[in-house]
């Protein structure tokens, strides 16, 4: 597969068109009816998440929110390959894997309430918290790829980085480390044209991200990230190859942001309403609703009710999480060490003394 | 027991935890095949293997980063970081990261980092090979930091370093790799972290120092005794978290303090230490606590360097000032 798309010759792995028509039959990854469908539900529940959540922002309770919106397709098929010991390093936008991994709502909720504690993924066996600094995370995914191949476990690393973050140093130093010591990660470029408001065409002269791997001694791949099949036959075939050979791979999921970059961005600003039309053509649900409706999977009523329910369960939780969270004192100041120093202790107790004087002052 | 330098004894360190916990790695660039520049890790790759004890690419970015992932992934990685001058590339992972990743996921990742580093002037090279920067450190919330000043403590609280569950930056004092020779126990033990240690008691004035400054202090001592004083020596073996208790006991003593450091002075840890003085001992003092520590520059190229390394005959000059107050 490395082979036959290229990255020197710009080739892209896509299966279905925009038309939802099967184009390579033979990179159709083998899924049944059933298979099918629960991938396209799975999109639409983390479009539908992600919509809440935005309205949510909309009415001041959640901060500031990075929409996944026609993005769905990636962290979806991600999601479907990465086994319980995989380890997911995240981004930011690639709700559909973290959901796989087992991230709860609320979890998702809380820290975008504010509250660290939604970072703690109890439930996502090996994945990481997010972190902010642009592509810093990527070395990470190289460090978990050492230690995978030092223990000796069957197991992948998978990270993701944008398109702006392949500027950062951390990018190519991750790249460099990992094909230095041969270590399963997967590194996964979400291109959605966009780093905030700056083109992808000012990142970089490179002629696409993935020709970025031969530098490196790494095999890469441009995929269609808006054809949820390319993604996951791209994404399998990685996640083997990564397995078996002990190599890492950089993907490029050429795709497009339909949101903004987060609820404070405005992109009317920057961009064109044509070129958002045209980018609706290429919608990752559209696609696949097309393709489904042709096999007779699907139809917009289904659809409809499954929204409607989808919806109602989000605020239920969501309500639920309102209600629940707490923020005391010892929880900004107990986490920062393994092992607390004492005088952190006792800075937390000296403001201890003067709450005692705020309050019996009342 | 067997006579240890400091470079001898951060080996034996590296070698008994190497031994005993699967866990250990130690990476870093040179750090592998040659033992590194100082030929601190000299050995530890023939003995505990390439997978254990390696090459890394010249990157301190990618070195302190990849740690990161494996400490989430269960390893204790000491990393190398060949001149303290070389840190500043991996800035963004050591602030941004390997001292947060216990607070981002609610202690769910711990990070037995350890990086190593060493530090300080007064060995005759370029630019970024002499300079102090252990403040910039201390400042960091979620980071312990450690200087010992002889072999025993280097190997006792490197030990610590390594079973600490939080990340550690170990400073060596490279001036005084090979300078001081100590009998030390070829057993395992450990000196623990945030502990300071009283060098020698005195009743007139307390000095507080660390790593290489330590030497420079005795040799001032010397002439204190010659002419009198009696001064209080206190090694402070940890930056952060700092012995608060064992310094303003002293303080309490002898009512007077004078700091001695190689880092610059303005918001140093010597402030830190000023600060401790007021807070912690205000109506004992006797004369205003001092900082005897270098300029606020870049540390000048070996022609010009003794225009900023402390000396004993600065150090004394202070000390005799402020009994004289």
């Amino acid at each position: 597969m490395f082979d036959q798309f290229d990255p020197a010759e710009d080739k892209m792995l896509q299966v279905i068109d925009n038309n939802g028509k099967v184009i390579s039959k033979e990179l159709m990854p083998g899924l049944s009816d059933d298979e099918m469908l629960k991938l396209y539900k799975d999109m639409l529940f983390v479009r539908t998440l992600d919509h809440m959540i935005v309205s949510y922002q909309r009415q001041g309770r959640v901060y500031t929110y990075p929409p996944n919106y026609g993005q769905e397709a990636i962290g979806v098929a991600a999601g479907e390959v990465l086994r319980h010991e995989d380890w997911l390093v995240p981004a930011f936008r690639e709700l559909g894997a973290w959901l796989a991994k087992g991230v709860t709502m609320k979890e998702i909720f809380m820290f975008n309430m504010g509250f660290e504690d939604g970072m703690r993924f109890n439930e996502a066996n090996h994945m990481l918290p997010f972190s902010v600094p642009i592509a810093s995370q990527l070395l990470h995914a190289s460090g978990i790829g050492y230690a995978i191949k030092y223990q000796k476990k069957d197991e992948v690393a998978m990270a993701f980085v944008g398109d702006g973050g392949t500027s950062e140093g951390d990018f190519h130093e991750a790249l460099n480390f990992a094909g230095v010591w041969k270590v399963p990660v997967i590194f996964v470029v979400q291109n959605n044209q966009y780093a905030i408001s700056v083109p992808v065409k000012m990142q970089t002269a490179s002629v696409n991200m993935a020709i970025k791997s031969k530098a490196y001694g790494i095999k890469g791949i441009k995929v269609d990230g808006n054809d949820i099949f390319a993604m996951l036959a791209a994404f399998r075939y990685a996640h083997e190859y990564a397995r078996k050979e002990q190599q890492a791979v950089l993907i490029e999921a050429v795709t497009y942001r339909k949101g903004a970059h987060t609820t404070s961005d405005d992109p009317t600003k920057y961009r064109t309403t044509d070129e958002e039309k045209e980018w609706d053509r290429k919608d990752p649900l559209r696609r696949m609703k097309l393709f489904l409706e042709k096999k007779k999977l699907w139809s917009d009523a289904e659809e409809q009710k499954l929204v409607n329910e989808y919806e109602k369960e989000i605020d239920r939780q969501f309500m639920e999480t309102e209600q629940t969270v707490q923020y005391p004192l010892e929880d900004a100041i107990r986490y920062t060490y393994a092992e607390m120093p004492q005088d952190l202790r006792d800075q937390q107790i000296e403001h201890e003394k003067f709450l005692q004087w705020k309050n019996a002052r009342k | 027991m067997k006579a240890m330098n400091i470079v001898n004894a951060v080996n034996d360190a590296l070698d008994i935890k190497l031994t005993e916990d699967k866990s250990v790695v130690v990476y870093g660039e040179d750090a592998g095949f040659e033992g590194g520049v100082f030929r601190v890790t000299e050995g530890l790759q023939k003995k505990h293997g390439v997978a254990r004890v390696f090459d890394s690419p010249l990157a301190e970015s990618g070195i302190a980063g990849t740690a990161v992932g494996m400490a989430a992934a269960g390893l204790r990685p000491v990393i190398e970081m060949q001149f303290c001058g070389f840190i500043y590339p991996a800035f963004n992972q050591i602030i941004s990261h390997v001292s947060r990743y216990h607070n981002r996921s609610r202690g769910r990742y711990k990070m037995p980092i350890v990086i190593r580093l060493p530090y300080g002037g007064g060995i005759n090279a370029l630019e970024h090979h002499s300079e102090s920067m252990e403040a910039i450190f201390a400042h960091i919330p979620g980071l312990k930091v450690v200087v010992p000043s002889t072999p025993h403590d280097a190997k006792g609280l490197l030990i610590s370093a390594i079973e600490s569950d939080d990340p550690v930056l170990f400073l060596e004092p490279k001036r005084i790799y090979r300078a001081i020779k100590q009998e030390v126990s070829e057993e395992k033990f450990s000196v623990p972290i945030g502990k300071a240690k009283v060098l020698s008691q005195g009743t007139d004035v307390t000095v507080v120092a660390y790593g290489a400054m330590i030497r420079e202090v005795q040799k001032a001592m010397v002439m204190a005794k010659e002419a009198g004083y009696s001064v209080e020596l206190i090694d402070l073996r940890t930056i952060y978290p700092l012995d608060k208790e064992t310094i303003a006991a002293s303080v309490k003593k002898t009512g007077r303090l004078i700091f001695v450091g190689e880092e610059p002075r303005s918001f140093g840890v010597g402030s830190e230490i000023m600060a401790l003085a007021n807070e912690e001992a205000f109506l004992h003092l006797e004369a205003p606590p001092k900082r005897v520590a270098a300029f606020d520059v870049i540390v000048p190229y070996p022609r010009g360097e003794h225009h900023y390394m402390i000396t004993p005959e600065k150090i004394f000059y202070e000390i005799e000032r402020t009994i004289k107050f």
